[in-house]
């Protein structure tokens, strides 16, 4: 027993919602005679009979889509949230917050928001003045330190934020997803605590959508998703698993037309478009439909990163390729196929309809449907190719 | 044991911070700024004052009526600072709540602390009244620091009470609102207790908020202000009141410590 850090043995947990959500007197008389059965439905199961130990000085990773459990379960440990079943037990001091820079009031001057935060964090004055000029120094805040945080960039409050977090003194540390906030700068110094903090066996759980983090830094990992506890393993296991998750299901569609911008005289137009990423190939559907007779028309599409970055394109006149005539009223589908070399991240595409003329457009359609491709490595290009490497 | 004492310790530390923090906030960017929480009571004063003595003419018979007077408001401006000014605190601290786990009745300690240094400070003042008015202290004035702890107590279990209600019910702060309007005026405030129904006046002074203001008047100001045993003509009743105050407190306490494991998924 004595070696774990965090037992968590079977734990579950419901939010309840109410139909008002913050109760009134009112709906507490009427939900008494009303069918009690309403109100059992809006039981939302974030967390399902959930059991892992971690132990003492392991860095912990937990994983899990967006909405998967893992932030309520994180919660559930600091103790913020109670188990409605199961049981926790910490041994060792934990720290208590899950955030950075808990308490801040952009009210108070950055001083005043330091010894604030360090009350949080079970300082008292005389502690926090001790250390006050490395806090200041480490968060590169010397001349601000007296302004008011409501006039501080949001990369200063993060800066004077993680300053403060890493002078707890606790066993046993939850950090979750501080590394989606900052610079490259910023980043560096948060790599380099996490070393720091492997270094002095530290218990450590960590909450990330960063696979390439929580291979570098975990010892253990688990997979949350949909509530329950899916895989747990080595980092490596974890991570592809969660890779996964995104390539089994990634079939989006665009339901709603207006989708992103749209121009065009409409001669024929886009109904639907739809992709569907795979592993290895992509498949973009679309079918059009012509409110005039048409013929020798022009089909085309790009694809962009998320930073709005033009990766490839093509259209029916570079591929050399004939569209099929279409009579008023007449519907077509159309099929684009070509090899997943994207690398981790999303995209979009935009697509157009012109005349043979190349400059007449009979629909434009930007942003027309995003994309989500996940690797279980990381590049800084766009493409991420397979390459190979032979050395003589 | 050291679990225990590093608990007490953080408590402490954070409660300290906290009264600080409300005090920096409550009074930045105003010109006068803590001279506020004086003046406000005192200019609630002269206007009762001036109607009570000049209009209506009530307080004709009372020895010592400004002070008395003054005494009353003070006394019942902290315990709605204590009670309304706590209802809504929980939940405003949400955000705070949401993200780290510590004790909850800081917050509420934090929020009457501040109650507390007000009513100090404006004890001070009645402290002048009473010399300017040339009030006869006698030794049993030594004994008021015993009605403030019972005030202070019996707030602090509404305050504990109300706060944790109003995060499932947001209905209490309309409520409160009406209850204390009401009770202003059921309690001898503004007017002596002699110009009530002596029946009347035994209902109202079982309220501990009216048993204490005239025990604090009778103790400072005049033995000729009635206290709840001169009312009913016996010591013993004095456990009615007195047993209201605890019976609040160990239903407050209960609540708040059910409810509180649930502050951070209700707020």
């Amino acid at each position: 027993m004595d070696d774990f850090a965090i037992r968590v043995q079977n734990v579950s947990k419901n939010f309840h919602y109410t139909s008002g959500r913050a109760g009134t007197i009112k709906s507490l008389l009427t939900s008494t005679f009303k069918n009690s059965e309403v109100a059992k439905k809006d039981v939302q199961h974030a967390l399902t009979d959930v059991s892992f130990d971690i132990k003492k000085g392991e860095f912990f990773g937990i994983v899990g889509r967006n909405g998967s459990g893992k932030s309520t379960l994180l919660k559930m440990i600091a103790g913020i949230y109670q188990p409605n079943s199961g049981k926790i037990h910490v041994s060792g001091k934990l720290v208590p917050f899950i955030e950075l820079g808990v308490g801040f009031n952009p009210e108070l001057t950055g001083r005043e928001n330091v010894y604030l935060n360090g009350a949080l964090l079970g300082f008292s004055r005389k502690e926090i003045e001790a250390q006050y000029d490395e806090i200041v120094e480490f968060a590169e805040l010397g001349k601000f330190m007296d302004q008011q945080l409501k006039n501080y960039s949001s990369g200063m409050q993060v800066r004077l934020a993680f300053s403060m977090a890493v002078r707890a003194k606790a066993d046993v540390l939850l950090i979750d997803e501080v590394l989606a906030v900052g610079d490259a700068d910023f980043q560096r110094k948060c790599f380099d605590y996490f070393k720091q903090l492997k270094h002095d066996e530290k218990t450590v759980i960590f909450v990330s959508h960063d696979m390439e983090a929580v291979r570098q830094y975990c010892d253990r990992a688990v997979l949350i998703e949909s509530s329950k506890l899916i895989l747990s393993g080595s980092p490596e296991k974890v991570a592809i698993a969660y890779t996964r998750l995104f390539n089994s299901d990634t079939k989006q569609d665009a339901t709603v037309k207006n989708n992103g911008k749209r121009m065009g005289d409409r001669k024929v137009y886009y109904d639907t478009v739809s992709i569907t990423v795979n592993e290895k190939t992509i498949d973009i559907k679309q079918t059009i439909t012509a409110e005039q007779p048409v013929s020798n028309y022009v089909l085309g599409l790009r694809i962009k990163t998320s930073a709005g970055q033009q990766v490839a394109g093509t259209n029916t006149t570079i591929m050399r390729s004939k569209t099929k005539s279409l009579d008023k009223g007449d519907s077509s589908t159309i099929t684009w196929s070509f090899p997943n070399v994207f690398s981790d991240g999303s995209y979009n595409i935009d697509v157009v309809i012109t005349h043979e003329d190349g400059v007449t457009v009979h629909d434009f359609w930007e942003d027309a449907q995003p994309f989500t491709v996940r690797r279980d490595r990381q590049v800084a290009y766009a493409i991420d190719l397979d390459f190979d490497i032979s050395q003589k | 044991m050291q679990n225990l004492k590093q608990r007490y310790r953080y408590s402490t530390i954070l409660l300290k911070q906290l009264v600080k923090t409300d005090f920096k906030l409550r009074y930045q960017g105003s010109f006068l700024g803590y001279i506020w929480s004086l003046l406000r009571p005192l200019a609630i004063f002269v206007i009762l004052y001036v109607v009570f003595t000049k209009f209506l003419d009530v307080g004709r018979d009372v020895p010592h009526y400004p002070v008395y007077l003054l005494l009353g408001i003070i006394l019942w401006n902290f315990f709605v600072e204590v009670t309304t000014g706590s209802v809504s605190v929980i939940v405003s601290k949400g955000d705070l709540i949401r993200k780290i786990n510590f004790p909850k009745y800081v917050i509420i300690l934090s929020n009457s602390f501040s109650a507390l240094i007000n009513l100090t400070l404006n004890m001070i003042i009645v402290a002048l009244f009473m010399y300017l008015n040339k009030v006869d202290v006698r030794m049993v004035a030594l004994t008021f620091p015993i009605f403030i702890v019972e005030l202070f107590i019996f707030s602090l279990a509404l305050a504990f009470f109300l706060s944790a209600a109003f995060v499932r019910f947001r209905d209490i702060s309309y409520i409160w609102d009406v209850v204390m309007q009401g009770a202003f005026y059921a309690t001898p405030i503004l007017y002596p207790l002699s110009k009530v129904p002596l029946d009347a006046a035994k209902i109202l002074m079982l309220n501990p908020v009216a048993q204490i203001i005239q025990d604090m008047r009778y103790v400072l100001v005049t033995d000729k202000a009635q206290t709840i045993s001169s009312v009913y003509g016996t010591q013993s009743i004095r456990l009615v009141p007195l047993s209201i105050v605890l019976g609040s407190v160990i239903i407050a306490v209960a609540y708040f410590r059910a409810r509180s494991r649930y502050f951070a998924e209700e707020v």
